[in-house]
């Protein structure tokens, strides 16, 4: 699957006051990840964000020919430039980056290399959707974002919440992808393969390949959604699972979850490694249920629902939200992020030998 | 043949991608010069291409890496030794070769390997049953918080009343009474009155039921007419208040007629009361003969009577309410079309036909019946002069408009009435 990366040049201008809201409600538990509880910060007065002007065959050009971009799980990106160009708190400044050839901004790109962006991308922050510790598209300093998932189809699915939760295990989706990996093995590194061999008779899982219309009502009366990783090791069943109250079950290895510093995933949701999948149920079964239920007053944290989608328009404390107070926990800068005195333009030949070369 | 063009093309592939930054190529070159290093490589090819035939897939790729290798460069991209154990039923094991454990050593600290995957089984794919009766139990948890979460916030103790005697269909109702008794998620005390003094066949269907129960004889025994029933069941009722005001007993105190049915959503909206409310009862006057009465749901498939027009499809007994949410009155059941049609004594095979109001419909703050209770509001009249013949609980109250009416003002129907007896010569099963 492509990568999809995103390049901000941000000039970052220090800001005062965190506004904090104090945002109590019965039976849920406020959130506080790594970085303290920072989920309900905003980030008005802390940062500003310049907005390149882009040719527009890299946007909305895309847009015009395929409107899917709007809707499927990668369309973070298109919510995110429009959120930006719309956003009161960001200022716009349509300029020609001076230091290269063409406009340096929004760029999609395919491979993790990026030739004379490299020094670009060695200060800037990445911002994409979640992934994979040890990957070479995830730096240290990356913000990841959740994939995107339609919030006004969510909304209007709900059932009322006294519904009873019936469902123990919750999964849809493919197990064995025939049309890309006919002898199986390679997809999802063999774990939703596993988990459909093992729990296919087991009564508690309800699993199956099927595309239900009422799949986000099923999920509401599910304790636990399965969340395996498939090609890549993110899918937007991590967002559903959180908005609908449905404790995510995360099988994939090395995986990095979207705002990890604000949001403790490990309180959320349950981590199982690939190798224990066949135990999935002894594991799932010998959590103790106070524990469960802990896990279900944080899921209802409604900051925590808001936190995952990007809704449009933009609303207090989504997505957008988290990833501008993600990088305004960044400030400030350390010095190698700035030109160092004397040196006036970037050198644009460092990086691998080999990026040199066309492609 | 083939095999050595197989292992020509091969042996191309490998120089072209792995000795193009170091070695000449000479081997495609002077393919026909034949040293003994290269009969030796292409002999190891065959070899692995031989064994990579057997096992499926190309781990001579992993030789040359460790051969040719030094350096430590990142494993995500190389292929792993697991070979492919698809639908064996055994668990992944090791290969026998090291290779895993050099891996591990090798890479960056990261679990994760790109490439081929076995897929893990274990030996009975099969739930357990403990495991299912734990996965339950957790369930019932959830599902507990859940009620706890946006039902009541501090249920009260359910006071049941039911008025009973021994007769045919005595066990059927009383079972049916007690089955929805045991469902209720809240604390349930069940206070049962006999007529004809208590009895071994009554106290034996009660004690299955597994909830608290109060079982008290009333000494009169039951009429053969239903005028007469309807008075002492209304003196057996008034004979359980007693018992609650006695005994100081809190909680709500409804009224289960032995036949009546009554749905779950009954026992959670009379939580809502707060000292004296009214429910809507549905009534299915059931005709036994077939011909006449009221239909009960679209399942009878009697309807070979005119169509009843001043009826409609369910009589409901119940508050009345105007468009604000007001109690301004009652529902009552319309007895006129069954002018003297209707039955008179118990095993007649006519229209039984309800009162005007059913006890049933009504339920109360128990501390209403109390001698001193903390806020008893003024409008109840003391429960010692209440007189015996009193139609329906309304006549407790100085004030029937101050009646809360429960179930969305009375537009839910909660519970059905219904009075089914045997014929004077039928005999229940035994045992």
């Amino acid at each position: 699957m492509r990568v999809c990366l995103w390049v901000f040049v941000v000039v970052i201008v220090f800001g005062f006051g965190d506004g904090k809201h104090a945002y109590q409600r019965l039976r849920t538990e406020r959130i506080s990840g790594s970085a303290g509880d920072v989920l309900e910060d905003d980030p008005v007065g802390r940062l500003k964000v310049y907005v390149y002007e882009l040719p527009s065959k890299y946007n909305k050009k895309l847009l015009q020919k395929d409107p899917r971009c709007l809707t499927h799980m990668f369309a973070a990106e298109i919510f995110m430039h429009r959120f930006l160009l719309s956003s009161p708190k960001v200022l716009i400044t349509s300029l020609l980056c001076p230091m290269t050839s063409e406009p340096a901004s929004t760029i999609r790109k395919r491979k993790p290399s990026s030739g004379a962006f490299f020094p670009l991308l060695q200060r800037a922050t990445l911002v994409q959707t979640f992934g994979q510790r040890n990957h070479v598209c995830l730096n240290e300093g990356s913000i990841t974002i959740p994939p995107y998932a339609p919030p006004q189809k969510m909304q209007a699915r709900q059932i009322p919440l006294d519904t009873p939760r019936s469902i123990f295990v919750y999964f849809r989706g493919l197990f064995y992808d025939v049309n890309n990996d006919p002898e199986g093995g390679y997809y999802a590194r063999g774990a939703r393969a596993a988990v459909w061999e093992n729990f296919k008779n087991n009564p508690l899982f309800d699993i199956s390949t099927d595309h239900p219309a009422t799949y986000y009502e099923d999920m509401q009366r599910a304790i636990f959604c399965l969340c395996p990783l498939g090609w890549a090791p993110w899918s937007p069943r991590l967002v559903e699972a959180v908005v609908f109250g449905c404790i995510p079950v995360i099988i994939a290895d090395d995986i990095v979850l979207p705002f990890a510093d604000a949001i403790p995933w490990e309180e959320i949701g349950v981590f199982v490694a690939e190798e224990d999948v066949p135990d999935l149920d002894t594991i799932l079964t010998s959590i103790p249920s106070e524990v469960i239920l802990r896990k279900q007053r944080l899921l209802a944290n409604p900051s925590m629902k808001r936190a995952m989608l990007f809704p449009q328009p933009a609303q207090p404390g989504d997505a957008f939200h988290q990833i501008l107070n993600g990088l305004a926990r960044k400030l400030p800068h350390d010095r190698t992020a700035y030109l160092k005195p004397g040196q006036k333009v970037l050198n644009w030949t460092t990086g691998p030998v080999g990026d040199l070369k066309p492609w | 043949m083939k095999l050595s063009m197989l292992q020509q093309s091969y042996m191309n592939r490998r120089s072209a991608s792995f000795r193009a930054s170091s070695a000449p190529l000479d081997s495609s070159t002077d393919s026909t010069i034949k040293s003994p290093a290269a009969i030796f490589w292409v002999l190891l090819h065959g070899l692995c291409c031989l064994i990579s035939l057997v096992l499926g897939f190309r781990f001579s790729r992993l030789v040359f890496f460790f051969i040719f290798s030094t350096s430590t460069t990142t494993t995500l991209y190389m292929t792993t030794p697991f070979p492919p154990l698809a639908k064996t039923s055994t668990n992944i094991n090791d290969l026998p070769l090291e290779i895993p454990v050099i891996n591990r050593t090798l890479s960056s600290s990261s679990r994760v390997v790109v490439g081929r995957h076995g897929i893990r089984i274990r030996p009975w794919p099969h739930p357990r049953p403990s495991e299912v009766m734990k996965a339950h139990q957790i369930i019932e948890s959830v599902q507990r918080e859940q009620r706890i979460q946006s039902g009541v916030k501090s249920p009260m103790t359910v006071i049941v009343v039911t008025p009973t005697y021994v007769r045919t269909f005595q066990t059927l109702h009383l079972t049916g009474v007690m089955h929805s008794l045991m469902l209720v998620p809240y604390h349930v005390v069940w206070i049962v009155v006999e007529a004809g003094g208590a009895t071994n066949e009554t106290a034996s269907i009660i004690a299955k039921s597994g909830i608290k129960t109060l079982h008290i004889g009333f000494a009169q025994k039951m009429p053969n007419s239903w005028e007469g029933r309807h008075r002492l069941e209304t003196k057996m009722r008034l004979r359980a208040l007693r018992a609650v005001r006695e005994k100081m007993m809190d909680g709500i105190v409804m009224f289960a007629d032995d036949s009546n049915m009554h749905s779950m959503e009954l026992f959670d909206e009379i939580q809502n009361v707060k000292w004296f409310g009214a429910v809507s009862v549905g009534i299915l006057a059931h005709s036994g003969g077939g011909g006449g009465g009221g239909e009960s749901s679209s399942a009878v498939a009697e309807k070979d009577v005119e169509p009843n027009l001043s009826n409609p499809a369910m009589p409901v007994q119940g508050p009345a309410c105007n468009a604000s949410n007001k109690l301004v009155g009652w529902h009552t059941f319309n007895s006129l079309p069954y002018e003297g049609k209707s039955a008179v004594y118990i095993d007649d095979r006519a229209t039984v036909l309800p009162r005007n109001l059913e006890w049933a419909g009504f339920v109360l703050n128990s501390r209403l019946v109390w001698k001193e209770a903390r806020d008893k509001p003024e409008w109840v009249k003391d429960f010692d002069l209440v007189a015996e013949n009193i139609e329906s609980p309304l006549a407790l109250l100085k004030d029937p408009s101050m009646v809360e009416p429960l179930g969305s003002c009375g537009r839910q129907v909660l519970l059905w009435w219904l009075r089914v007896e045997a014929r004077a010569d039928s005999k229940f099963p035994p045992g």
